[in-house]
């Protein structure tokens, strides 16, 4: 076997660049930053991870080289580049929300953490081998159980933590035995080969086995009900920047994976989740998971008290009607899926910056954001564009996220409109959902204020808030500027 | 040119939103200014209009991969309720002018509110459409929320759920016809000379049709809009009432009507004795009210229904006494909800007819009576008002196709000068004159303010009553265009 280190080294570019970033993040805070207070450290950590991270996505910007390591451990093309870029963005907007909050001394480890975590999803995004992908997902996921338990003053962070941990090694074997079996029914790690050796072999019930424990184990990563438990409380255990953390990058690394390995190493099996057009194979299982996630998260959510677990609910709600996106089994509907999963994620890492912001003067509790518009009305603002676009409502970029999700899912199948009952079901929840999402913004702009402080925020982190907002808008007004990249990266890749 | 209307609106929304909150004049002078802007736009349209031409204003490709432009056009449909909106947008600043409370706030949402309703009323393409039908949908809800009376956080909600659930009806069918139609265009124009499969259509009409007219007060789904408007603040109301309704008729004229001719036919008798038992309906229990804006609120439901019956005539006569009756409608119900919601709650303090009566208004406050008298006589549809010629158009197309029902409505009629009537010696006339005296602190006289805006609605009833044809003749030729001739065709058949 020829091999040419040079050209691996040349397209593991970025992901070299934010590990030692990492490196680098830890290095400096020993050395130089122990003795600055809090809030400085974080913000020059935060700059040290952005201009890492900037670096990265630029270089994926500029260089435009395809890269397949033997038995496609590695595969760079223009989509995996694409949505690289969109974790490192994500992970840059994380790491300033960090500045607003206080909950450990450790800057240094949490900043390594946080970029391991980012270099975990990167190596995922790349990875189309079962192995490379177990792999890549233990990385990001002992990453992240670490980022849970960081807050050592608050119980609940143990418990989150301890609970995610528990559920994710659950997953993590599930996925295994899922991957394993299929390795044993083909004998191939690469999923372009397993699609090629399974052709013909769908009827195996091992085969169906396999498929059943590997959606379970990704149902667990992506939080989808019925294997959502976990979600509510390490949501709200966790240090809020971890939690969207959590909720926007990891999220977006794991339905890519998911759709990669359904579309690519299960390609001929996947059935039909039609009315009254039933075929065995993977899109009935996720049509399942997406009707539950949507039906249990969004009246799960209604209950609620805490911001933090409202958001939650609303996040396993909101894979439910990232699931149709893969349903579709297509690359429009893989187009619609990016889409929505990165515009949730800018809208959802704002949404936690404004509940990080609102929980140093009390708590995550929907009374705690009483009078919120009086108190900042910047950040009221923005809070509003977030939950109206959680919400769906145009010109936001959660509409036509929504709106793009479910054209394509009822495109499948056109003459027979077979999805129509599952986008019924997610339109009609939807409606459902403004009702909680409406039940925050009445406690920030209706209910008045018990406590009439003005509520400071530190800088970088209102920066950050603010320019999400913007996003959130212009990704609405202008959704060309996202869907023309990953369809351009779609057909190039 | 009439693209302007929306875009000053928001314009004008943002302008306010950012001027600094203790700028109360100047806040009121930009809003006012913006909204003479809009009525004068509409004029500037209306005059430059040639009748029965659907005139493109701007078409800009948006979302070319799903087929989606920015398509603003105008007919004399559109240049009618655009007009309507630009009266009910001065008038109800003019009925707001004594807001103290967040002042800022209100006029950003209140032109929010506007500028969602131009671009509803100018908009043919269904995705643009939409986008603005929901976008109307949360300024109304912050309106009735923050700045209503009774019960308002219960009616903002109840009024946003029920606008949220209609419009999640209308999206899946907008996308249900998008992908029928092979998924190339959202271009009402484009789509609707596509003949969609009757078993389609059977489904689709009623669905897109009541989803709209949910919000245009269509019995059974009405309760929203006596609740909704005696909760919403007096300006809130008055848009309610003069506008948001007509979205919704116009919505289920120019989708659900254009789009599924065959599902309208099917459906036809069925929304036809749907709009009747709201006629009736609403009146006879605008009759037992207590509360006044009850009496105009329910009052609404009925005038709404003689709308719906209108449009199912499919006459040329009776559909253009539809547009007209949406016309007139909104001047009147925003005339009436002036006079109750301003000029009588805030000086009186109370709605119950019961304590009204004790007042003797008629000698507090002369210029509400009178101004309530000819609102209540041009709403109970007497000649050289334009109620009368509008719903007597919609009886006599009525009684072409539905005999029955066209008595029915007229009983409907004959209710309504009841319940006026009573509404009139109620409101304004004391039997008692010893309790009037009883009452001794003077009320406020009324602003000036407040005559300029009843008096610009007293004369539009006025003029449009003693000359129709001013708007008419725009209206009629609009049924030739390509878009709408066959909904007459159908009625001749």
């Amino acid at each position: 076997m020829n091999f040419d280190y040079a050209q691996l080294f040349s397209a593991a570019i970025p992901e070299t660049v934010v590990v030692i970033t990492a490196f680098l993040a830890l290095l400096v805070d020993f050395i130089f930053l122990r003795n600055l207070p809090a809030r400085t450290r974080t913000s020059l950590l935060a700059t040290v991870t952005a201009v890492g991270c900037l670096s990265a996505i630029a270089w994926m910007g500029v260089s435009h080289s395809t890269y397949r390591l033997d038995d496609a451990i590695f595969v760079v093309n223009p989509m995996t580049q694409l949505v690289k870029q969109i974790i490192l963005a994500l992970t840059i907007f994380t790491a300033f929300i960090s500045v607003q909050t206080n909950f450990t001394r450790h800057l240094g480890e949490y900043f390594i953490l946080l970029l391991l975590a980012s270099a975990g999803m990167m190596f995922l995004v790349s990875a189309e081998n079962i192995l490379a992908i177990f792999l890549a997902l233990e990385l990001l996921s002992l990453s992240l159980y670490v980022l849970t338990a960081f807050n050592k003053q608050s119980v609940f962070s143990a418990e989150a933590a301890l609970k995610y941990f528990l559920f994710g090694g659950m997953s993590a074997a599930f996925t295994l035995f899922g991957l394993s079996l299929i390795y044993g029914v083909t004998g191939e790690m690469n999923l372009t080969a397993i699609a090629a050796k399974l052709a013909g072999k769908t009827t195996d019930p091992l085969f169906y086995v396999a498929l059943v424990m590997t959606v379970i184990g990704f149902g667990f990563k992506v939080a989808a009900a019925p294997f959502h438990m976990w979600a509510p409380d390490a949501y709200q255990g966790s240090p809020t920047p971890v939690t969207s953390f959590i909720a926007a990058g990891s999220k977006v690394a794991s339905f890519f994976i998911l759709a990669k390995i359904l579309f690519t190493g299960f390609a001929g099996a996947e059935g039909d989740a039609g009315w009254h057009h039933y075929i065995s194979g993977w899109t009935p299982v996720l049509a399942i998971l997406a009707a539950l996630s949507v039906i249990i998260g969004n009246l799960a959510a209604i209950s609620q008290k805490s911001v933090k677990r409202l958001l939650a609910y609303s996040a396993i709600a909101h894979g439910g009607y990232a699931l149709l996106g893969i349903l579709t089994a297509d690359q429009k509907g893989f187009a619609s899926l990016i889409y929505y999963v990165t515009t949730y994620a800018l809208t959802v890492i704002g949404a936690f910056g404004v509940v990080a912001v609102v929980e140093n003067y009390g708590g995550d509790k929907l009374s705690d954001f009483a009078g919120l518009s009086r108190r900042a009305p910047i950040l009221s603002a923005c809070m509003m564009v977030f939950m109206l676009s959680l919400a769906g409502i145009p010109p936001l970029a959660g509409f036509f996220g929504k709106f793009y999700v479910f054209t394509s899912a009822i495109q499948l199948g056109a003459k027979s409109l077979g999805l129509l009952w599952l986008v019924i079901l997610a339109i009609a929840m939807s409606a459902v959902s403004l009702y909680y999402y409406l039940q925050v913004l009445k406690q920030i702009y209706v209910v008045d204020a018990s406590d009439k402080t003005t509520v400071s925020v530190a800088l970088p982190t209102q920066f950050v808030i603010v320019a999400l907002a913007i996003a959130v808008v212009v990704l609405g007004c202008v959704p060309n500027l996202l869907v023309g990249k990953i369809l351009a990266a779609l057909s190039l890749g | 040119m009439l693209a302007w209307t929306v875009y000053s609106s928001f314009i004008g929304a943002a302008v306010v939103a950012l001027m600094p909150s203790k700028s109360i004049r100047a806040v009121r002078a930009t809003a006012l200014l913006t909204a003479t802007i809009g009525l004068l736009l509409a004029f500037a349209g209306i005059v430059q209009h040639t009748p029965g031409q659907l005139a493109t204003i701007t078409k800009l490709n948006w979302i070319p991969q799903l087929g989606i432009s920015f398509h603003f056009a105008a007919d004399g449909i559109s240049l009618t309720l655009v007009l309507l909106t630009g009266i009910a947008a001065v008038c109800g600043i003019l009925f707001s002018w004594n807001i103290e409370h967040r002042v800022k706030e209100f006029f950003a949402f209140y032109l929010a509110l506007i500028g969602g309703v131009y671009g509803v009323f100018i908009s043919f393409d269904l995705f643009l459409l939409f986008v603005f039908y929901e976008i109307a949908i949360v300024p109304k809800y912050f309106l009735i929320a923050i700045w209503g009376s009774t019960r308002r956080e219960y009616g903002a909600m109840k009024l946003a759920l029920y606008s949220f659930i209609g419009s999640a009806m209308v999206l899946v069918g907008i996308i249900s016809a998008y992908v029928v139609a092979g998924g190339k265009t959202f271009d009402l124009i484009e789509l609707a000379q596509f003949p969609f499969p009757e078993a389609f259509q059977f489904w689709a009409f009623p669905l897109v049709f009541i989803g709209f007219a949910i919000l245009a007060g269509l019995w059974p789904f009405h309760t929203w809009a006596p609740t909704g408007h005696v909760a919403a603040p007096t300006a809130a109301s008055m848009l309610l009432a003069g506008v948001v309704m007509k979205l919704g008729a116009y919505g289920a004229l120019r989708v659900a009507m254009t789009l599924f001719p065959l599902g309208l036919a099917a459906w036809r008798d069925v929304i036809a004795l749907l709009a009747v038992i709201g006629i009736v309906y609403g009146a006879t229990v605008a009759l037992v009210q207590r509360d006044f804006k009850f009496v105009i609120g329910y009052s609404s439901v009925s005038h709404m229904g003689f709308v719906l019956l209108g449009l199912m005539t499919l006459s040329q006569i009776g559909l253009s006494g539809a547009v007209l009756q949406m016309f007139s409608h909104g001047i009147i119900a925003g005339l009436l909800f002036g006079v109750v919601g301003r000029m009588v709650y805030e000086r009186a303090h109370t709605r119950e007819l019961a304590l009204l009566q004790g007042m003797n208004l008629s000698k507090a406050i002369p210029f509400a009576a009178v101004t309530f008298i000819i609102g209540g006589v041009a709403s109970m549809g007497l000649p050289g008002f334009s109620g009368f010629i509008a719903e007597l158009q919609v009886l006599i197309g009525a009684w072409q196709t539905f005999p029955g029902f066209a008595i029915l409505a007229g009983v409907g009629i004959l209710i309504g000068v009841a319940y006026t009537l009573r509404a009139i010696i109620k409101g304004f006339f004391s039997e008692n004159e010893i309790v009037s005296t009883a009452h001794s602190e003077p009320l406020a006289p009324i602003s000036m303010p407040e005559r300029l805006g009843a008096a610009i609605l007293i004369v539009t009833t006025l003029v449009v009553g003693i000359y129709p044809r001013l708007l008419l003749d725009i209206i009629s030729p609009s049924w030739n265009s390509e878009l709408m001739q066959h909904l007459v065709k159908g009625g001749a058949q």
